[in-house]
Parts: structure tokens; C-alpha cells; sequence
């Protein structure tokens, strides 16, 4: 048994007497892509705010490989190699592609009084990455980020995590605002990230996405982790059930049936 | 989806070589292509247009007086002066924070200047120094506590600009006995702020290059400049991606109120003394400058050449009319117009920049 990359054991938040989550116990390991499923508020956007260092966890721990960690501020958690897209932003709309692959990591040249910024490199250097991730379109860094379609932006983002050596890479929901094609892109470039030994938190609502890209899953309900089980483990059903709140799917369903007649299952 | 890297290339974790015909190849394919409608794309264009408008405006409406040095010499004056606030301002705007107290810190620093050489009799580079060092702290103090609260620096700043008015005017009374505090400037540091080239060009002129040049240093060539975008872009990615969001609003803070002092500064040695009343028309003409000069009202675009044109086109108008004949109310008129087609101009041009992508890039321009 190797130690996983990431421990979480216990944590529990509260925002004032709103707990958003409660004991949840986690482990996230290399190579593995770990879906976190929920519905709305389920808590899913916090507990990773906790894994990148935007929040500190009200109770319980987090343990990078096997050292228990405080993150005091996202660079904190990047520092010691955890990526994270969040689910609203993470790129700039109005500053050129080069520009936001860097931010916070610009290369520089010469020496102090007159560094600066080498957008020479730092245009080429988003050119490839985002032609590795098969952004084939974006042939300029100086192209305005929102100039990028949905999906495009969110490979951006991934690019420059890898890019910076993450080890664990975060992705808040990135294909909730995307078409068919966009989303499979994504999840195709979560695969790539999952083949260089990269652990990748992965949440979202949609089970298909999950189940296509997930070893293991984890289901939230109001802040409490419902379930935790690997790939195959569970069915689709199972899993939408779990997700709904169980019961409260089957309850919709009579409730349906009754405002628009019972469902006729033979012709 | 065709260029897929194959599952064995090696994990990209930072320094690589570039792979340079490869990438090269690329970039010269493109930049051949750049157009004519690249200019547009351009945060400045919208302000060049504004400049150029009103030049040849004034020059038709203004006869040959407005043409001449000193007709030029009128206006680069103001403009001058405008920008050794304006620049730090419009940076600070980029970064998605206003400064209201600028004007206060003018008249503060000034202030300041005139007692602490002319009514205590200190040597004039303390008094200087003095000037500074209070916008420097009222900088300071802005910037700690808009980034310690989350009170909008609208509100912050706006208390600063009638606070340190108060303070000033108060101050002046109980030392100097008097609104207007006299100081005969050394020849030196008359030269140095003060003097009029051929009777009629300000040194502000010359400060207001040097400003130019550090600040577009600043924004276009540094890591600094970077983060200044990505603040006022999103200061929560921002934070994300490890940008000292405090440490960075606070120096840009404390660059308008240095700005303010040298303005401040500047007029005490020009007018050998000091009012304090003066330099709050700065308050509205900063902004002003900076919005018709292309920089986003909300932060995170804009361009120190606009920035430029913008008091350029602030001081044209301001001045020109003098030259007409007409009433200077118009001025104010012309003023306000010009600030209102300049940013609906301005978010033409935005959304032009973000298109030629998704659909989606549209909406990201919206709203100044
Ligand atoms: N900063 C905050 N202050 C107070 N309450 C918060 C804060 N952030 C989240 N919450 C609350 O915590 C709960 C969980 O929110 P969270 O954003 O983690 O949900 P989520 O699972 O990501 O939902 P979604 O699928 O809609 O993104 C919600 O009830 C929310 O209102
Ligand atoms: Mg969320």
C-alpha cells in the first residue's frame, strides 16, 4: 500500500452556522481520476476551495502524502503542486493567451532594473502547449483570451496547470458550459493529464462525464459524503439514484406520474 | 482533434527547451498577416480617434492663434500635469480600483511643501521630501484598507479626498493663519518643477515624459504589468494563480498619491506657494482622461498610449475653446460628450478585439 497523494480525513466546514460539509474522508492518488458528484450546494466547489487553499477546513485534516498540511493561501497549495480550474474564471477574457498562461509564473529576461517579461517565450510556449492539448486554432499568444470558445478556455486553464508541474490537478465542473464536442475534448484532455501520472480531481453533475473518465467517485449529499466507490461498482442508475438523494428521484417520478397520467410502458 | 500528444511524451513540468522551427514556423505565418484591422483591436485606437478629432477641430474653430507655441504650449501644460496623475490612476483602474482622493493629495502635498519651507523655513528638499512622504502615506492608508476591508475603494477613497481636505484646510489655518501659504522657491528646485521653458512650456512636461516611459515600462514589459491585468481581470483567479493582490493594490495606491504630490509640488513652485483649494478639479479629469483614453472602467484593459491621448484630448478641449471666442462653458459640454462616445466607441473596439473566436467573447465585452 502506497501512501496517496492526498489525505483527507474528517474535514468538516461551516460558513457561520451554515455547515456546508461534515467528516468527509477522502483519498486521491496518482494516476487516478477521483469524480466528486453531487447536486447543487452539495458542497463539491468548497471542499476543493479547502484541497487549493482558498478555504481552511473548520475541523479535520489534509495530508499530502502522508504530512498533515494547512494551506495558509492558494499558492500555498500550489506550491506544493495542487492545480486547480475553478468553476467561474481562472482565465482573463481580456488579456492575450500568453498573458494569462503566465500569470503569476512569467518567464523573465535581463537583470534587475530592466527584467521583464519575455512574451516572445511566453507566446511560444502557450502556442505548443495548447497545440499538444489539440488547440490547433490558436496560432498567436497574443490572441485575446476571450476570443476562445468555452472549451478552449478550460484547456487552456488545464494546459498551464500541467504545464507548471501539478501533481494534483483540480477541475471545478469544466464541462458544465459546454457542447457534446467541447465536453469530450475536455475529458479527453483529463485522460492525457491521468496518463502522466497526474491525480485528478474531477466534479461535476453530469454521470456519463464521470463515469467515462472516473476510477473512483465519491457522492456529496448536503455536505456528507453519501457514497464512495471505484469504477464498476456501481451502475448508472445507482449512481443518478445516489445523486438525486435516492428516494427523492422515485417520489419525482410518482409526482409526474400524477400530474400527467400514469407512463404507458406497453403500446 | 487530430494532434493529440501521444500518451508517452514526457510530463511538461516547466523548464523545456523550445522546440524553435516548429513554433517559429507558426508565429511568422501569422504575423504576416496582420492588418489593418488589427489597429482596431488596439485599446488606444478609440482615443487616437478622440484626439484627432478634436485637433482638427480647434485648429478649424480656433484660428492660427490656437496653432501657434503658445497655443500648443497651453495645452501640453495641462496635459502634462493630467498625466503625472492620470498614468498611475489609469494602472490603478486597470487593477479594478479607483482613486477619488487624488485632488486632496494635491492640495495636501502642496500644503505641506509651503509650511514646511516656507512657515517653519526648512531647507526646501525637506519640505519636498515632506511633500512625498504625506502622499505616500495617504497612498499607504487607501490601499491597506481597501485591501484588509472589502469596502470599495469608491467609498474608501471618497472619505480620503474629504477627510485629508479637511485636515489640509484646518491644518493651514491653525499654522499658517491663512488659506494660501507663500514660498519663494530656490533657484534649483524652481528649475527642477517650476520654471516655464521659453516662458511658456512647464518642466511638467518633461516629468510627465519620464512618467510615461516608467509606467509603460511598468505595465507592458514587467511581471508587475502582468499581474495588474490579471487583478483587475479577476482578482479571485488572481489570488488562485499566487499574485500578492494586497501588495500590488497597495503600491499602485500609493503611485496615485505620489503622482498627486509631484503635481502638487509641481504647482507650489510654479505659483511660488500654495492654495488649499487647488488641484481638486483633478478628481473628475483623471478619471476622464483614463476612460476616453480605452482604459475599462471595471479593470482589467487599457494601454498607457491611450492613457496619453486621453489628457492629450482632456486638455485640447479644455484649452482650445479659449482660442474660439466662444464661451467656456461649451468646454464642459464638449467634455462630457466626448466622455460618453469615447466609451461607447471604446466597447466597439473591445468587442472587436475579442471577436474572431467564440461566440461567447461577445458578452465579455459588454458593459464599460
Ligand atoms: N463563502 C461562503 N459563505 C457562506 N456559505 C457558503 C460559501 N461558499 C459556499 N457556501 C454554502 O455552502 C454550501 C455548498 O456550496 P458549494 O458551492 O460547495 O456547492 P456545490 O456542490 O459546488 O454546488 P454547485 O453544483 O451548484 O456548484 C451551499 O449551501 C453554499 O451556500
Ligand atoms: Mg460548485
Amino acid at each position: 500500500m502506497t501512501t496517496p497523494l492526498l489525505t483527507l480525513s474528517d474535514v468538516s466546514k461551516n460558513f457561520g452556522t451554515n455547515q456546508a460539509l461534515s467528516d468527509i474522508s477522502l483519498e486521491v492518488n496518482p494516476g487516478e481520476v477521483l469524480c466528486l458528484l453531487g447536486d447543487n450546494g452539495a458542497g463539491k466547489s468548497t471542499l476543493i476551495k479547502i484541497l487549493s487553499g482558498v478555504h481552511k477546513p473548520s475541523s479535520g485534516t489534509v495530508e499530502v502524502e502522508g504530512k498533515p498540511v494547512v494551506f495558509d493561501s492558494p499558492k500555498a497549495a500550489s506550491d506544493v503542486g495542487i492545480a486547480t480550474v475553478h468553476q467561474y474564471g481562472g482565465t482573463f477574457p481580456l488579456m492575450s493567451v500568453a498573458r494569462c498562461f503566465f500569470v503569476g509564473h512569467e518567464p523573465t529576461k535581463g537583470v534587475w532594473p530592466f527584467k521583464y517579461f519575455d512574451k516572445k517565450a511566453a507566446g511560444e510556449i502557450t502556442v505548443r502547449e495548447m497545440q499538444k492539448l489539440g488547440i490547433t486554432r490558436v496560432t498567436d499568444g497574443s490572441r485575446l483570451t476571450g476570443a476562445l470558445s468555452g472549451g478552449e478556455r478550460q484547456s487552456l486553464a488545464i494546459a498551464r496547470a500541467v504545464y507548471f508541474g501539478a501533481r494534483v490537478l483540480i477541475l471545478d465542473e469544466p464541462t458544465s458550459a459546454l457542447g457534446v464536442k467541447q465536453s469530450t475534448h475536455v475529458l479527453r484532455i483529463i485522460m492525457h493529464a491521468r496518463a502522466q501520472g497526474i491525480a485528478v480531481v474531477f466534479v461535476t453533475h453530469n454521470v456519463t462525464h464521470a463515469m467515462a473518465v472516473g476510477d473512483r467517485f465519491a457522492v456529496l449529499i448536503h455536505g456528507k459524503k453519501a457514497d464512495d466507490f471505484r469504477k464498476g461498482e456501481r451502475t448508472r442508475e445507482q449512481i443518478t439514484d445516489l445523486m438525486a438523494g435516492g428516494e427523492a428521484m422515485a417520489e419525482l417520478e410518482a409526482e409526474l406520474a400524477e400530474l400527467t397520467g400514469p407512463v404507458q410502458t406497453t403500446p | 482533434m487530430t494532434t493529440h500528444a501521444p500518451q508517452g511524451a514526457p510530463p511538461s513540468g516547466g523548464k523545456q527547451s523550445l522546440n524553435k522551427t516548429e513554433s517559429n514556423m507558426v508565429l511568422t505565418g501569422v504575423r504576416s498577416q496582420r492588418t489593418v484591422g488589427d489597429l482596431f483591436r488596439r485599446p488606444e485606437t478609440g482615443a487616437l480617434v478622440g484626439t484627432v478629432t478634436v485637433f482638427i477641430f480647434f485648429a478649424i474653430f480656433g484660428g492660427a492663434q490656437f496653432l501657434t507655441t503658445g497655443g500648443v504650449a497651453s495645452w501640453l501644460n495641462i496635459a502634462s500635469e493630467l498625466a503625472l496623475i492620470a498614468l498611475p490612476v489609469a494602472l490603478l483602474m486597470i487593477a479594478g480600483e479607483f482613486d477619488l482622493s487624488v485632488g486632496s493629495v494635491v492640495a495636501s502635498s502642496s500644503v505641506t511643501l509651503a509650511v514646511v519651507s516656507g512657515v517653519y523655513g526648512m531647507p526646501q528638499i525637506i519640505g519636498i521630501i515632506a511633500a512625498l512622504a504625506v502622499g505616500a502615506l495617504t497612498g499607504f492608508v487607501n490601499g491597506i484598507i481597501v485591501a484588509r476591508t472589502n469596502v470599495p475603494s469608491f467609498i474608501v477613497t471618497l472619505a480620503m479626498q474629504f477627510a485629508l481636505a479637511g485636515l489640509t484646510l484646518g491644518l493651514a489655518r491653525v499654522i499658517a493663519g491663512s488659506t494660501s501659504v507663500p514660498l519663494t522657491p530656490d533657484p534649483v528646485f524652481k528649475a527642477l518643477f517650476g520654471t516655464l521653458i521659453n516662458g511658456q512650456f512647464e518642466v511638467a512636461i518633461f516629468w510627465a515624459i519620464g512618467a510615461a516611459v516608467v509606467v509603460v515600462w511598468i505595465l507592458q514589459m514587467t511581471r508587475a504589468g502582468n499581474w495588474i491585468f490579471a487583478i483587475g481581470g479577476d482578482s479571485q483567479s488572481a489570488r488562485a494563480a499566487g499574485i500578492p493582490v494586497p501588495k500590488v493594490k497597495i503600491a499602485l495606491f500609493m503611485s496615485t498619491a505620489i503622482g498627486a504630490s509631484l503635481v502638487g509640488i509641481i504647482q507650489t513652485m510654479l505659483y511660488n506657494g500654495a492654495q488649499t483649494g487647488s488641484g481638486q478639479s483633478f478628481v473628475f479629469n483623471s478619471i476622464v482622461a483614463v476612460v476616453v483614453g480605452g482604459v475599462l472602467l471595471t479593470g482589467g484593459y487599457g494601454s498607457v498610449p491611450g492613457v496619453i491621448l486621453g489628457c492629450l484630448t482632456f486638455a485640447i478641449v479644455n484649452q482650445g475653446i479659449y482660442y474660439t471666442g466662444w464661451n467656456s462653458d461649451w468646454a464642459q459640454l464638449i467634455l462630457g460628450i466626448l466622455l460618453l462616445v469615447a466609451v461607447l466607441m471604446n466597447n466597439t473596439f473591445r468587442r472587436l478585439a475579442l471577436s474572431g473566436g467564440g461566440r461567447k467573447a461577445a458578452s465579455a465585452a459588454k458593459g464599460a
